[in-house]
């Protein structure tokens, strides 16, 4: 068995008296499109949580490329190659989507630090920004405002931030929610055309998202493992219907 | 699907550097046809008022404090209430020296007071920069308290209350000497500083770390997941906002050839914080309009009829509070944008 | 004996100045913890109150306790008026324009009094009852003193039991904890808002008048003494009573006997002190750490 991108062993996190993750054994694979769905409050995103080291797992490990790195801090990781999006979109509003995105980029390059020459010099930061912008068809969004954007093309400027970071981890956090369902395609666009080699998991709850682009999905409740396997087969499976799945989300599936 | 490149080529021919967004971001730092003239109006000044250059001068000092405070505030969203901390510091590292004979060349002294200004702010922002909010803000009081406090215990050396006055500094260059009565070598030797000062900060602002500041500034917990170390920036900020405030005080104490506790009571930590909104922070500018606009009606109303000044002077507070956050220049800006950018997309 | 009576004279000259602070600070405290508002504008309610106070008794000629109240409702009814007209507007504005704004208001206030009243300092007239001394078996001492250390305990007491024992103080403590679940919850935020800030708003009153002696009273109180509520009220904790409680009566302690033995920048302390406090614990003694 090749050795996967992401992988966890026992991963568990508690709060006091609840346990929100219990003994999460899984694997991310190189270049995976995996999807990770479950009932509200199923323990997703503290997953998610834990795999960026915003959290600190009470039990378990995580590795990255065979790696322990469940000590390390979510900077650290993110230096390693495991970039996230949040649900909410976490943007500098303020400032235009190609800022937005040049700031990750000059930040993975190792120009932020520097002081003593204009930021407009980094004609790299800039054009690899241009390019990712390009990439998810936003090139025209370049200069303007992210305040101003529709929120569905706000959500590909967060899916841009994490992009330019070069990871080899991509963990997208509900990649569709909130877009208004009149723009929801561009969100399955974007997320059809990232780089091959990248491992990209994504929590989501439209499922018309899900069996669209995943080609492995894992089941969560009550903060473990119910069910995993192809859309088909989760989406086949009896149980995983009774509990999450539901007559709308087949119908999706079929049409 | 190849690894690296795309998909499909992009459809719009005017993506990568060509693009004008692109453009723009790389000709942002570039000089702005308007950006010399507040420089020749301070030179003409010295021409056309030759009486006023002690006012000049003050104002002059006042705008570098403010742009220090700027770094901190309008960059990396610091709020604080105890700026005077760091230009009373860099005051009595210049007058002491000064008073106790054991240095008293202006130039390097101002190095000194930055040097002392920075390491009060390297310390004291390496502690209390892992706080926020109202704790940060009582925190940032609470040290300028406790230095003015200390200032005061050790009257016996650094003058108390009375402060220290008639400070010996030499000329400058060896050459130019300050006349206590004739502002003229203060105002064009503030000048001069100032301008290096501005020159320092408009790089630093235009650099990919001034930028990481706006970061930081705009959205804290994005910094933190893609991975920037939030903290050391914010620190160095601190320390560099400080050394500039030290600076300014040095300034302060040389060209008044003075420096007493109110270098580091909080009505001057409150005057600059309302000086740099006045003109609007985060815009370079806004520390030069603010303390244009405020010097000039406090030095004619104050003196005429200082409770109605203090009167006018909470209204305007509680109105930019509740309609104009962002000073002179905001407004401004928002004018511009309603009726100078026809044409634009709305 | 000396000793004891000296020490016991510092210890209530302390505790009487502590509980001044407190009754002036517990209306901040609570608001401050209830609405996230850095209001610097308190001294400012507090000095209102305490001339509305001092003067209903010098030139209105009115009995002390009318005069209290008299103190609190202005200040109270004053307060609703600029919560509604004003205050209300900046509740989700950043802690920067707060600052600005309370501080412009604080000018303000300053200004108005200078203007309509004078710069001089006013002195309360304490009525005949409370002046003099009290027996208190072992050593006579000011009975104004103990007089405020016993009412600012009952205050003290007073609200406390409110918080925990009535249902508006429920509704208080729990929108402190969790402003949204509250509001899920039914409870009317915004009149509980104006509610709180007008109580403080009449504490501050009340200190701002029985402390005239203390602190003073001119039109500068609101900025000579932001600096310490500021600091009793982060040291306590946001929204706790016994945290403001506890912090004032520290303080005003500290004060007191610094004041005595190095009446020369030994405030010095009491900044290290709170600094030192604050790192230990930015949420305060009693406050709610920050999820």
């Amino acid at each position: 068995m090749s050795q996967a991108r992401l992988e966890t062993q026992a991963l568990s996190r508690r709060f006091g008296a609840l346990t929100a993750v219990e003994d999460i054994d899984f694997r991310l694979e190189t270049g995976a499109r995996h999807a990770l769905i479950g009932p509200n409050g199923a323990g997703k995103t503290t997953f998610v949580n834990l795999l960026t080291g915003v959290l600190r797992p009470t039990g378990g490990r995580v590795l990255l490329g065979g790696r322990d790195i469940t000590a390390r801090a979510q900077a650290e990781r993110v230096k390693l190659g495991i970039a996230r999006t949040f649900q909410i979109n976490r943007l500098f509003r303020g400032l235009s989507a190609l800022e937005n995105v040049c700031i990750a980029v000059a930040e993975r390059v190792g120009a932020a630090p520097s002081m003593v020459y204009p930021a407009g010099w980094r004609t790299d930061v800039i054009d690899e920004a241009m390019q990712i912008l390009a990439m998810l068809r936003l090139a025209d969004a370049a200069g303007r405002r992210v305040s101003e954007l529709a929120y569905g093309r706000q959500r590909l400027i967060e899916l841009a931030i994490a992009i330019g970071l070069k990871p080899e981890v991509l963990l997208l956090d509900e990649p569709a929610a909130g877009v208004p369902s009149a723009e929801s395609h561009i969100i399955l666009d974007a997320l059809q055309r990232l780089p091959e080699h990248i491992a990209v998991l994504i929590i989501e709850h439209d499922m018309d998202v899900v069996f669209r682009f995943a080609t492995r999905v894992t089941v969560m409740v009550g903060g473990a493992i119910f069910a995993e396997g192809t859309p088909r087969e989760i989406e086949a499976n009896p149980q995983v219907r009774a509990v999450y799945l539901g007559q709308a989300a087949r119908r999706a599936a079929h049409a | 699907m190849s690894a690296v490149a795309p998909v499909a080529p992009p459809t719009d021919a005017t993506s990568r550097i060509d693009h004008p967004a692109a453009r723009a971001l790389m000709r942002r730092h570039r000089i702005r046809w308007w950006e010399p003239l507040p420089w020749l109006a301070a030179g003409a000044s010295y021409f056309a008022f030759p009486e006023y250059l002690g006012f000049g001068t003050e104002l002059l000092i006042v705008i570098l404090f403010a742009l220090s405070l700027d770094l901190a505030l309008g960059y990396a969203g610091i709020v604080t209430l105890g700026h005077a901390a760091f230009f009373g510091g860099g005051a009595y590292a210049v007058g002491m020296l000064a008073f106790y004979g054991v240095w008293t060349e202006p130039i390097t002294g101002l190095v000194l007071a930055a040097a002392a200004a920075g390491v009060i702010g390297l310390l004291s922002g390496l502690v209390l920069l892992r706080t926020s909010g109202l704790t940060l803000l009582m925190l940032t009081i609470c040290t300028m308290a406790l230095l003015e406090q200390a200032a005061n215990m050790g009257r016996t050396y650094t003058g108390g209350f009375d402060g220290l006055p008639g400070l010996p500094i030499a000329p400058v260059f060896g050459v130019f000497e300050f006349n206590p009565l004739y502002s003229t070598t203060q105002f064009l030797y503030t000048l001069g500083v100032l301008f290096v000062c501005f020159v320092f900060v408009r790089t630093l602002i235009y650099s990919p770390f001034g930028q990481s500041l706006t970061g930081i500034r705009e959205n804290l917990l994005r910094m933190h997941a893609i991975g920037s170390p939030v903290r050391r920036r914010l620190v160095i900020c601190y320390t560099i906002s400080a050394a500039i405030a030290g600076v300014a005080g040095g300034l302060w104490a040389q060209t008044n050839a003075f420096v007493n506790l109110s270098a580091l009571d909080l009505d001057r930590a409150a005057t600059v914080l309302i000086v740099l909104i006045l003109g609007g922070y985060g815009r370079l500018y806004g520390a030069f309009i603010g303390a244009v606009v405020y010097l000039t009606l406090e030095h004619f109303l104050a003196q005429i009829y200082p409770t109605a000044w203090q009167l006018g002077l909470g209204i305007l507070l509680v109105l930019i509070a509740l309609f104009a956050r962002n000073g002179i220049l905001g407004l401004g800006e928002a004018l511009w944008r309603r009726y100078g950018a026809e044409g634009s997309t709305p | 004996m000396d000793f004891v009576a000296d020490f016991v004279g510092i210890v209530f000259g302390g505790l009487a100045a502590g509980t001044v602070l407190f009754i002036v600070s517990v209306g901040l405290s609570v608001t401050m913890g209830l609405m996230g508002f850095v209001n610097l504008a308190h001294g400012a309610f507090a000095m209102f109150g305490g001339y509305v106070i001092v003067l209903g008794m010098n030139r209105a000629h009115l009995g002390f306790a009318w005069a209290l109240a008299l103190g609190f409702v202005a200040t109270a009814a004053l307060s609703v008026v600029l919560e509604r007209a004003l205050y209300r507007r900046l509740y989700r504005a950043g802690e920067l324009d707060q600052v600005l704004f309370t501080i412009g208001l604080v000018l303000i206030f300053i200004a108005g009094t200078i203007l309509v009243i004078g710069p001089e300092s006013q002195t309360l007239q304490l009525p005949v009852e409370l002046g003099g001394q009290i027996n208190l078996g072992f050593m006579h001492y000011r009975t104004y003193s103990i007089f405020l250390i016993v009412v600012g305990f009952v205050i003290a007491l007073g609200i406390w039991l409110a918080f925990e024992r009535t249902r508006i103080g429920a509704q208080i403590r729990a929108t402190v904890d969790n402003r949204r679940m509250a509001e899920s919850l039914g409870i009317n935020v915004d009149r509980l808002f104006t509610i709180t800030f007008a109580f403080g708003s009449g504490m501050a009153a009340i200190g701002g008048g029985l402390g005239a002696e203390f602190l003073g009273l001119n039109p500068q109180y609101p900025l000579i003494y932001l600096v310490y509520f500021l600091i009793v009220v982060s040291a306590g904790g946001l929204g706790s009573v016994l945290g403001v409680y506890c912090a004032s009566l520290l303080l005003g302690l500290l004060d007191f006997v610094l004041k005595l033995y190095l009446p020369q920048g030994g405030t010095i302390f009491i900044y290290a002190l709170t600094i030192l406090l604050l790192l230990w614990r930015p949420q305060g003694l009693f406050g709610r750490k920050e999820t």
